[in-house]
């Protein structure tokens, strides 16, 4: 009698479940396979449906393609530089508006706008900054010139001034989410630890490296798991930023190479696309179980 | 070198700005608290919470500036120090231990704040830290993280913290309220040993008076931020200085009655119950402890029965008096004469007799104690 009704409250549970399985399964796990298997069909052509041969030609072709090692370099850039240096400055920042009493709330509010602010909104806001048109160079390249420095052209010019701009954006556009992270976070800890490291007579600095880094170190590294995972996904914000035809522009990331190979002028090739969709994966996953394992080192507890 | 230790708090007062919008007017935690510690004592700062206890242990560890009054430790007046240059040593209510860090690198921590000259060798902290964890005897613990440790071992590694570092002055904010009944008692009997060991003026603070009259050296008994009474536990307990005190010790609590004064005797619900001396006739709030009663036959004060609880060593009594403030009277009997309690039954009359010492008269408007008899 007991058994035959946890059997019945089982199948109820499944039933529950059902309609998200039905989704994940159609949304995710069924074209997650499919392009697994995409990416080992040779010459695949998606009107016919028909393929060569199955083998790692794609893997080979997309590794070789000098576009996509120009997309790994930039992305790889992208995660290296904003990743640490957008935490390191929302750090920062939280430390400084937890400081102050006085108008924390507005400061709060003002760090979040960018957050809540539309993409073209941002990138028009960027375009005023940082373009060359007939008219002006730009405010930013204003200011060099009032400190005597010569025009650069940020947004068709050098790559490195290309590079500089997407990573300014990249972090600007970050930051509102990691502040409001950590501000909490900074918040959130026991205020009983300062006052017995005040009564110890321990300084300002040991208190935050010794006591507030280790308190809020989970959620430090909650922002460098995901930050590393968002630039690894970038491709929006160097569209807003440079327009569609990124290769040219020698701007490309790796999600951007894998959308161009599926519908870009170039593109038509689903099984370049899956190679290069998966390899992207693999490089993820393997960034994250790195990240996981100096975790369990540095955050402890 | 023999320093007197003694903590001297003149006219202390705390008090805070409300936060009611409506109401401007501050609040006063602490009010005119006048104190002196003498040195190397236990002393337990007691009352209901809410009034200004931790507030006074805060003050004493420089946490919180006074408003007016001075602190003085022995010579020095430290009212104007920061706390790190008091020489305290504070244990907190939640204790307050770093979980990022083992129970050694908790205890190293106040170590290795210091500077200048008084910087210590690696291994001098390290003897120092074995030092204090010996004497709160955790010796073994060292290398756990706190949240591998029960609250009793917490406990311990705070203590331990606390006195690293010698301090002239231990504070302890509620020490037992985080702990189990029967780790409270063992705990409390620790903190006895730990402080006669080390000779380190304590102070803490309690709600719970049982605690505070079982280890302390002196008491004293607060409310809404002043001072009641301060004295000896067993003083405090047998001469309360006045209804509030009388009321918060003691378990059971003091029976209470509303009594008159006529011509020298102590009436309760029309009864003459005892006979006081000179003293004028008034109203008076007449408190008797459960212990202040003896049965007797022809004894003056009569109660309707409602229960009798036998508790082995002792029995309690507990009936029913028109004039009584509290529900019931409860009387706690000895049992070295042999009582039969199935002579009574509920709803029969009971008698006592009054035992003179242990029934105190309040003023029914200031609560004052009023002294009769001998003294």
């Amino acid at each position: 009698m007991e058994k035959k009704k946890l059997n019945a409250s089982g199948l109820k549970g499944w039933l529950y479940l059902l309609p998200t399985l039905l989704f994940l399964g159609v949304f995710m796990v069924y074209p997650l396979i499919d392009v697994f298997i995409y990416s080992f069909e040779e010459g695949y052509n998606s009107a016919s449906q028909t393929y060569l041969g199955v083998g790692g030609y794609n893997y080979s072709y997309v590794l070789h393609d000098p576009y996509f090692l120009q997309a790994v370099k930039n992305t790889f850039l992208l995660v290296v530089i904003t990743v640490p240096l957008s935490t390191g400055i929302a750090l920062l920042i939280s430390v400084g508006l937890h400081g102050i009493r006085p108008l924390r709330e507005l400061f709060q509010t003002i760090y979040f706008l960018p957050y809540v602010t539309n993409t073209l909104a941002v990138g028009l806001v960027f375009m005023i900054l940082f373009k060359k048109t007939a008219y002006s160079d730009g405010l930013i390249n204003l200011l060099i010139n009032w400190f005597g420095g010569n025009s650069v052209d940020f947004i068709d010019g050098p790559y490195w001034a290309k590079m500089f701009v997407l990573c300014f954006y990249t972090i600007w556009v970050v930051m509102p989410f990691k502040i409001l992270i950590l501000t909490s976070a900074l918040s959130s800890v026991n205020q009983e630890y300062y006052q017995a490291a005040r009564v110890d007579g321990t300084s300002k600095f040991r208190i935050f490296m010794r006591i507030t880094l280790p308190m809020i170190s989970p959620m430090i590294f909650y922002l460098v798991v995901t930050g590393f995972i968002g630039a690894f996904k970038a491709y929006s914000d160097v569209v807003a930023l440079f327009g569609t035809d990124l290769n040219a522009a020698q701007m490309n990331t790796i999600v951007g190479y894998v959308y161009d190979m599926l519908y870009g002028d170039s593109g038509g090739y689903p099984s370049y696309a899956s190679a290069a969709a998966i390899i992207l994966f693999a490089i993820v996953l393997t960034v994250t179980c790195i990240n996981l394992l100096v975790s369990k080192k540095k955050v402890s507890y | 070198m023999v320093v007197i230790m003694e903590v001297v708090l003149q006219h202390l007062t705390k008090s805070f700005p409300s936060r009611d919008r409506k109401d401007h007017g501050d609040v006063i935690a602490v009010n005119d608290f006048n104190l002196t510690i003498p040195d190397g004592k236990l002393i337990g700062l007691l009352g209901p919470s809410g009034c200004g206890k931790s507030t006074t242990l805060n003050l004493i560890s420089g946490l919180l500036k006074p408003t007016s009054g001075r602190i003085l430790f022995g010579e020095d007046d430290v009212t104007n120090l920061p706390p790190e240059n008091r020489g305290i040593g504070l244990v907190f209510q939640n204790y307050a231990l770093y979980p990022h860090l083992t129970v050694k690198q908790n205890i190293l921590f106040p170590l290795e704040n210091l500077k200048g000259k008084d910087k210590l060798t690696k291994s001098q902290m390290l003897d120092k830290a074995v030092l204090s964890a010996k004497l709160v005897q955790i010796e073994e613990l060292m290398e756990r993280r706190p949240r591998e440790l029960s609250g009793g071992q917490q406990q311990r590694v705070a203590i331990a913290r606390a006195l690293v570092k010698t301090p002239r002055v231990l504070l302890l904010d509620e020490p037992l309220s985080n702990l189990d009944a029967r780790l409270r008692l063992q705990t409390r009997e620790e903190i006895r040993r730990i402080q006669r060991e080390t000779g380190v003026t304590t102070v803490f603070v309690t709600h719970d008076q049982e605690e505070a009259m079982s280890i302390s050296d002196l008491i004293v008994v607060m409310k809404e931020g002043v001072v009641q009474q301060i004295g000896k536990p067993q003083e405090v307990y047998d001469s309360p200085a006045n209804l509030f005190v009388a009321k918060f010790l003691g378990t059971p609590p003091i029976n209470l009655f509303e009594g008159q004064v006529k011509g020298g005797r102590l009436l309760i619900g029309g009864e003459a119950v005892l006979d006081l001396g000179k003293i004028p006739d008034q109203k008076v709030y007449a408190g008797v402890r459960p212990e202040g009663f003896a049965l007797h036959e022809e004894g003056g004060f009569s109660c309707t029965l409602d229960r009798v609880e036998v508790m082995g060593r002792d029995i309690s009594v507990v009936s029913a008096n028109q004039a009584s403030l509290n529900p019931l009277v409860r009387a706690i009997i000895g049992t070295e004469n042999k009582i039969d309690t199935g002579r009574y039954r509920e709803g029969s009359r009971v008698r006592f007799h009054l035992i003179p010492h242990k029934v105190y008269l309040f003023n029914w408007e200031t609560e004052e104690r009023i002294y009769f008899g001998e003294r």
